[in-house]
């Protein structure tokens, strides 16, 4: 039975629509304040902070019946950091009046500014003309670094209007030295990139890769997708089954408990790819024709505890949280050119994983997607080099096994101690292992001198 | 290339279990999906009222009297005023498999507007394996245009049987009240197309709302607590049970799938009725959700039944100190598999029972 409104209870009404709007509420009169956000004793809130502004969505034919008979009332969605102020007046209020106001708050978006971000390409071939005249509208706005393969002869082609440092291997010999540059031959030349970046965000993508587009026929920009996910919680402990719940237009589904709700921070983003997807060779030669077409539109978090394999086709990681674990360690007897003769990012990926775990950290996996360009022939690649897929038998149940000690609080330390179990448990497995795991210290003791310190990039 | 096969329709060997309370005219939009399907319906609420099915359905239905007069003493396991009751259709089922959807679930459109059939999605998720032990990033690897990618070990992919397959809704979400209270015109229109295996050793919340299992493997878990009249919560049935299945799947190396096929969920019930009936849910489910993951089974527990026993008492000892509410539900879950095993002795042809009668 509603009263007929009163002036006041119409103001009211249309300012708790209008919350967003009001960026500061201390010109208010208390009173005005209290029924605002206040209701008779015993009355409790939930303010649930999100998005970065601040809005009310409550239909108001809710209101009356709740005010009369509900315990508790949700006000409001999100907040940015000054709407943060206003919640906190607004608790100290409740406070005195002895009434619980529960705080709920996600995430907020960070803004990312472009200097954050460095974009390294493995160059494998040295035509990079038109891969970076594809990627022009996604890559102009940042640094990139290029690290040409050490082993590839031919000058590099890169076009003009980018802002960026290319490293060769005369480069790379100066700054590691030459006992220590075959750990960046082939693919692994990007990580010579992730060492001398002073960057927080890394993003890195194949040069056989372009840009993709969506179902309707949007060009994806993969790097702001890629930013999104690293500046947005990932969720590892508990499964969305919405996916991603940062994502416009999903949420949280209910049994999702609210203590997770915040998430931790998203260390890895792993992208996927469109046409020539990621299998290893003998799968691909099985299904010759057969080409990825199928648009997941989702990013989500792996869950904790369980191991992926991360493709280094497409990926993001920021690199002040967890540059070290990427690591430049597993190097195939017969590792080529094509990524069906290689399986170094599927340990860096695992061991990645397995850090990540221990340190309470984030990956991600699903968007972006990029367009994977038809190259090579997976049955001559698999001719060439078969045993990687062997391998994997071993390396994952390894994977699966390491324990990392509690005292391993940094990167650094957990990568250590991931390759002190390689070598206890791998290396007379097969050299292969051996190597891996003194190439993990090599790039450790790496990352700490020549990694963290500034130094100006040559060129 | 290798073709498709059509999915079969195992029409001898699924049943879709429905609660209701009101009526079943939702079934007219599905008749083209269902009408080959054996339904059971449970009828919550009133049993004097007459459920009016729609014609050409083959189906039997129970109400509460024929629940009380089925199980006798053994009914007090079965929620009364609250869509949990469903689970007492899982149990009389003598079907390998069982489709549940709620009575507001119309069928969607995928994106290019054709049909959603989801049966058929369920029974291609049910009949082809699960991979929980490691991460496929193209998801179901066993999809046409799909596989698994490189670096997945060869020796895991046979993967393991699905026992469960968890499908999703558009338009309504399936949101808590407190989201759907900050968010009540928010519409899930992302038709995210893929069905992956949840990793092992993660829990996740399993809304019954479009959910099917193998009853064969995994049935016993299936029991969807006690909740609604007379009892402190509401709102939790299925995520009471899909947590106890996740743990018990885990333990057994059974599968469970979620993503694929989408419903169209069309009623959004009121956000402040099912405050009252989550409230306490939302706090309890913080002590819940560290309970289940450190559930672990002995090796001995080989049977959903054993394992499920092994939870109740697990549930008694741990969790009857956050609320008496456990110590009854505990023993409700000893009751619904002594239930269970009465209405499904192992090894013998059970068809003894007699279907409640199509009204």
């Amino acid at each position: 039975m509603r009263t007929s409104p009163s002036l006041l209870s119409l103001t009211i009404d249309s300012a708790l629509l209008n919350l967003s709007n009001i960026a500061d509420l201390s010109p208010l009169p208390d009173h005005i304040v209290l029924d605002l956000f206040l209701l008779p004793a015993r009355t409790r809130y939930f303010l649930s902070s999100r998005h970065s502004t601040f809005e009310s969505q409550l239909p108001l034919s809710f209101l009356p019946d709740v005010l009369r008979n509900s315990e508790i009332v949700l006000i409001s969605e999100t907040c940015t950091s000054l709407d943060y102020r206003v919640a906190i007046s607004c608790f100290s209020e409740a406070l005195y009046f002895g009434i619980e106001l529960l705080f709920v708050f996600g995430k907020m978006s960070l803004a990312i500014r472009d200097d954050e971000i460095d974009i390294i390409i493995g160059a494998i071939r040295s035509d990079l003309t038109s891969f970076m005249n594809e990627w022009r509208p996604m890559f102009s706005r940042f640094h990139l670094i290029i690290v040409k393969d050490p082993d590839l002869k031919e000058e590099l082609k890169i076009p003009e209007g980018f802002n960026l440092d290319v490293y060769e291997k005369s480069d790379i010999d100066r700054v590691v030295g030459s006992s220590t540059s075959v750990l960046f031959s082939g693919y692994a030349c990007r990580y010579f990139g992730y060492l001398v970046s002073r960057k927080k965000y890394i993003i890195s993508v194949d040069d056989d890769c372009l840009p993709a587009r969506d179902p309707k026929g949007f060009v994806v920009d993969a790097v702001a997708q890629h930013i999104t996910n690293l500046t947005t919680p990932a969720t590892p402990f508990f499964f969305n089954t919405l996916y991603d719940p940062f994502t416009e237009g999903a949420d949280f589904v209910r049994g999702y408990p609210f203590s997770l709700r915040s998430g931790v921070k998203c260390a890895l983003s792993c992208g996927l790819w469109l046409n020539m997807a990621d299998h290893d060779a003998p799968t691909q030669a099985l299904k010759a024709r057969q080409r990825n077409s199928r648009y997941v539109d989702a990013v989500m978090t792996v869950p904790a505890g369980s191991l992926v394999p991360i493709s280094g086709i497409n990926i993001a990681f920021d690199r002040e949280v967890v540059g070290p674990a990427l690591v430049p360690a597993l190097k195939l007897a017969g590792e080529g050119k094509f990524r069906w003769e290689t399986m170094e990012d599927i340990w860096s990926g695992l061991c990645v994983k397995v850090v990540c775990d221990h340190l309470g950290l984030g990956v991600k996996t699903g968007l972006p997607y990029v367009w994977r360009t038809d190259r090579g022939d997976p049955i001559a690649s698999l001719k060439k080099e078969w045993e990687g897929v062997k391998l994997m038998e071993e390396v994952v149940p390894f994977f699966q096994s390491v324990r990392l000690p509690r005292e391993a609080t940094t990167v650094e330390d957990c990568v250590v101690e991931v390759a002190k179990a390689a070598k206890e448990r791998l290396g007379s497995t097969d050299p292969v292992f051996a190597r891996a795991a003194k190439a993990m210290l090599d790039w450790v003791n790496l990352w700490k001198s020549v990694g963290s310190i500034s130094s100006s990039p040559a060129v | 290339m290798a073709t498709v096969s059509p999915t079969p329709l195992l029409k001898d060997e699924l049943d879709i279990v429905i609660p209701t309370i009101r009526n079943l005219d939702f079934l007219e939009m599905w008749r083209p999906f269902f009408q080959p399907y054996h339904l059971i319906i449970v009828q919550d609420g009133d049993p004097s009222k007459v459920i009016k099915v729609p014609e050409g359905f083959d189906y039997e239905l129970y109400n509460r009297n024929d629940i009380n007069r089925i199980l006798g003493p053994k009914a007090s396991c079965i929620s009364f005023k609250d869509s949990a009751c469903r689970c007492f259709g899982y149990m009389v089922s003598k079907k390998k498999y069982i489709y549940t959807i709620d009575d507001d679930c119309f069928v969607a459109k995928d994106p290019s507007g054709k049909d959603i059939n989801a049966l058929e999605q369920h029974i291609k998720n049910l009949l082809c394996p699960s991979t929980p032990f490691f991460f496929n990033t193209l998801y179901d690897p066993y999809r046409d245009g799909a596989d698994f990618v490189r670096g997945y070990p060869f020796s895991l992919r046979e993967g393991v049987p699905t026992a469960v397959s968890h499908g999703l809704w558009l338009n309504i979400p399936d949101y808590d009240a407190p989201t759907q209270l900050v968010k009540p015109l928010e519409r899930n229109t992302r038709y995210v197309d893929a069905i992956m295996s949840i990793p092992k050793g993660t829990l996740f919340p399993m809304c019954g709302m479009n959910l099917a299992f193998n009853r064969e493997l995994i049935g016993p878990a299936m029991y969807f607590g006690l909740m609604g009249d007379g009892q402190p919560i509401g709102r939790y049935d299925d995520m009471w049970a899909g947590w106890c299945t996740k743990v018990i799947c885990d333990h057994l190396g059974l599968g469970v799938k979620t993503g694929l096929p989408y419903i169209w969920h069309s009623k959004a019930s009121n956000p402040f009725v099912n405050l009252k009936k989550e409230y306490k849910g939302i706090y309890w489910q913080e002590e819940l959700i560290p309970f289940f993951q450190s559930v672990t089974l002995p090796k001995d527990c080989t049977t959903v039944q054993k394992c499920y026993i092994e939870i109740s008492k697990q549930v008694k000892a741990k969790l009857g100190k956050v609320d008496d509410y456990f110590n009854k539900l505990a023993d409700a879950m000893v009751t619904w598999i002594e239930a269970w095993d009465e209405l499904n002795p192992s090894g013998a042809k059970s068809a003894e029972l007699p279907n409640g009668a199509a009204k």
